[in-house]
């Protein structure tokens, strides 16, 4: 009994953690900050935004497909100094995040996310809605992303997604 | 300016007329609803082969998924004997767009409303109560099932791509791409078995034309696109063709990446904004050409007449189909793949670098910017032609900094649209 305790109280507090590592993520990304953006994951980790049809199908191809850090550098500076597109508003929502297993440094979790996005004199729309597949690791300087799977339900995109979710 | 006799020639009220300067394209071609109509009439049911999908993506008995002919939905089957079929997703009864899946597999399609079913040729094999009941209603008795099935179209593959028409007597895929583009065509459909890797789906707000003028203008591609540029996978110093059919319908991007990192000249670089001499990737990996063709080409962009673009760049292979949605609107389905033989490795090389194309690729997002960008100049300012100057009708198939193969589409479209 006390180990159930135990393992519940782990979880929940492995959530919180989760929760605040999901809150400075997104302000990261609201602010268009990727090179921030991408201190949050491993040397090694994998980032890879799929559509859910595509996911639910097996095929692999992602909208965004990263092997690594050096993979997600290149994206950041390629949309800080080089890619041409519309000036936007970026608002990240993460919610219903829940910590599903720790197995030794590692947590695995889950989390809901809508991106919603508003250009010049355009109304406000959803950009992404999906949800996220995560494995963290616990390091000394907290949590860092070894894998993050976006796996999106708004298939149809509006015309294209220009900073990561 | 006379604002007043602008605005009447493209209100919709008068006739359009086109400009005589084959240098000039009118506005009304991408915001016109009557345009829009006519081009469903002229072009994507008339004498084309419209690209459905590729064969990979049936590639078992039973397999299906929703497609289009130019605006209209679709459904692609291969039946029990290995046939591919191509139908109108729209039941014979009252209209229902029945196949809701993107894809899937079945033995048949059955409406949601009144259960009328389908097999996968599309022919109608029942429908309920047909004797009504206890002797009353049910169908009139000359009923013909036979004449009953979902509206067909014509099907042909080749290299393992499926086109549909509604054209009766229409020539073969191989007469219809021509002498000087066939041979690219089979160059990346070269016969050898294809794996889905995928599909990307974006809607793009800007008229579908727009598209193919994108992929028969290597002008802007030395501008607006840094990857192509910074990374030679198509810069000024390259060795390019960019042929087109007799016709000026189909047309291809083609060049041919040297060792290493481009040699451009200072006077080319000074020119083109987007090329960035310094820039350096960390993870170069996704640059990386595994020969695979043979072809001197290690990109090559078709552009088939009316909505298919192909794709291969490197060792990223896609097509993009151009579903209209009304003029001022279209959807994009990117289908992505490799080859059935590719190993672990070869898959994630080509996942890898499809970070360059796609609706969140480093090329994709500028095109479908600025492509938006333009659509937004047409809608909402005074109309006016815009202008295709660049290079000369006649001049060698070589040069790159020209607007040759966008004048030749337009050739050809106000041949096809009588205009």
């Amino acid at each position: 009994m006390a180990t159930v305790m135990d393992k519940g109280a782990a979880l929940r507090e492995a959530r919180f953690e989760v929760e605040e590592f999901n809150y400075a993520y997104a302000d990261t990304l609201d602010r268009f900050d990727v090179d921030g953006w991408v201190e949050y994951f491993t040397e090694d980790a994998l980032y890879h935004v799929i559509a859910r049809d595509n996911a639910e199908s097996g095929l692999p191809l992602g909208l965004i497909y990263c092997e690594g850090k050096a993979m997600m550098k290149d994206r950041a500076y390629a949309l800080l100094n080089t890619e041409m597109f519309a000036p936007r508003y970026l608002h990240l929502s993460i919610t219903n995040t829940r910590a599903l297993k720790i197995e030794s440094d590692l947590i695995h979790a889950v989390a809901n996310y809508t991106l919603i996005e508003t250009l010049v004199e355009e109304q406000s729309r959803v950009q992404q809605v999906g949800k996220y597949r995560d494995i963290f690791e616990r390091t000394p300087n907290g949590l860092l992303l070894q894998e993050r799977k976006c796996v999106f339900d708004s298939v149809m995109i509006d015309n294209c997604l220009v900073f990561p979710v | 300016m006379d604002v007043n006799s602008s605005m009447r020639s493209t209100g919709g009220q008068g006739p359009h007329v086109w400009p005589d300067d084959k240098t000039l394209i009118p506005d009304w071609i991408y915001t016109d609803p009557d345009i829009y109509d006519r081009e469903l009439e002229k072009i994507f049911l008339g004498r084309h082969w419209n690209y459905v999908g590729l064969d990979c993506e049936v590639s078992e008995p039973g397999d299906y998924f929703r497609s289009y002919v130019g605006p209209l939905p679709v459904v692609v089957t291969r039946d029990m004997d290995g046939e591919v079929h191509v139908f109108e997703n729209r039941c014979a009864h009252r209209g229902v767009e029945f196949c809701r899946e993107y894809r899937g597999s079945a033995d048949s399609f059955i409406c949601p409303y009144h259960n009328w079913t389908y097999n996968l040729q599309g022919d109608l094999t029942a429908v309920p109560f047909r004797r009504g009941v206890k002797g009353q209603g049910g169908m009139p008795k000359d009923f013909d099932m036979a004449k009953r099935g979902l509206r067909k179209f014509h099907v042909a593959t080749r290299g393992g791509v499926i086109f549909a028409t509604a054209c009766d007597d229409m020539e073969s895929i191989e007469d219809y791409l021509g002498p000087v583009i066939c041979p690219e065509f089979d160059a990346t459909f070269d016969g050898s078995e294809m794996k889905l890797l995928g599909v990307h789906r974006n809607i793009l707000p800007a008229n579908w034309k727009l598209y193919q003028e994108n992929l028969k203008d290597p002008y802007h591609a030395t501008l607006l696109h840094t990857y192509l540029t910074t990374f030679g996978l198509f810069v000024s110093s390259n060795e390019s063709n960019i042929p087109t059919d007799k016709y000026g319908r189909h047309g291809g991007l083609l060049s041919r990446r040297s060792e290493g990192r481009p040699d451009v000249s200072t006077e080319d670089a000074a020119n083109m904004q987007a090329f960035k001499k310094a820039m350096e990737l960390n993870d170069p990996r996704v640059l990386d050409f595994v020969r695979e063709f043979d072809s001197k080409w290690s990109g090559s962009v078709l552009t088939i007449f009316p909505t298919l673009t192909a794709l291969r760049q490197t060792n990223i292979l896609n097509t993009r189909l151009l579903v209209p949605r009304g003029p001022n609107e279209f959807m994009m389905i990117w289908t992505v793949f490799g080859r059935a033989d590719d190993d672990e490795e070869m898959v994630r090389h080509r996942l890898r670098q499809n970070n360059i194309f796609g609706p969140a690729g480093f090329l994709g997002i500028e095109d479908n910017e600025v492509l938006k960008f333009l659509q937004d100049g047409l809608r909402k300012s005074l109309p006016r032609d815009g202008l295709a100057l660049l290079g000369e009708d006649d001049e060698p198939t070589d040069t790159i900094i020209t607007e040759r193969a966008i004048r030749g589409m337009y050739r050809y479209y106000r041949d096809v649209m009588e205009l």
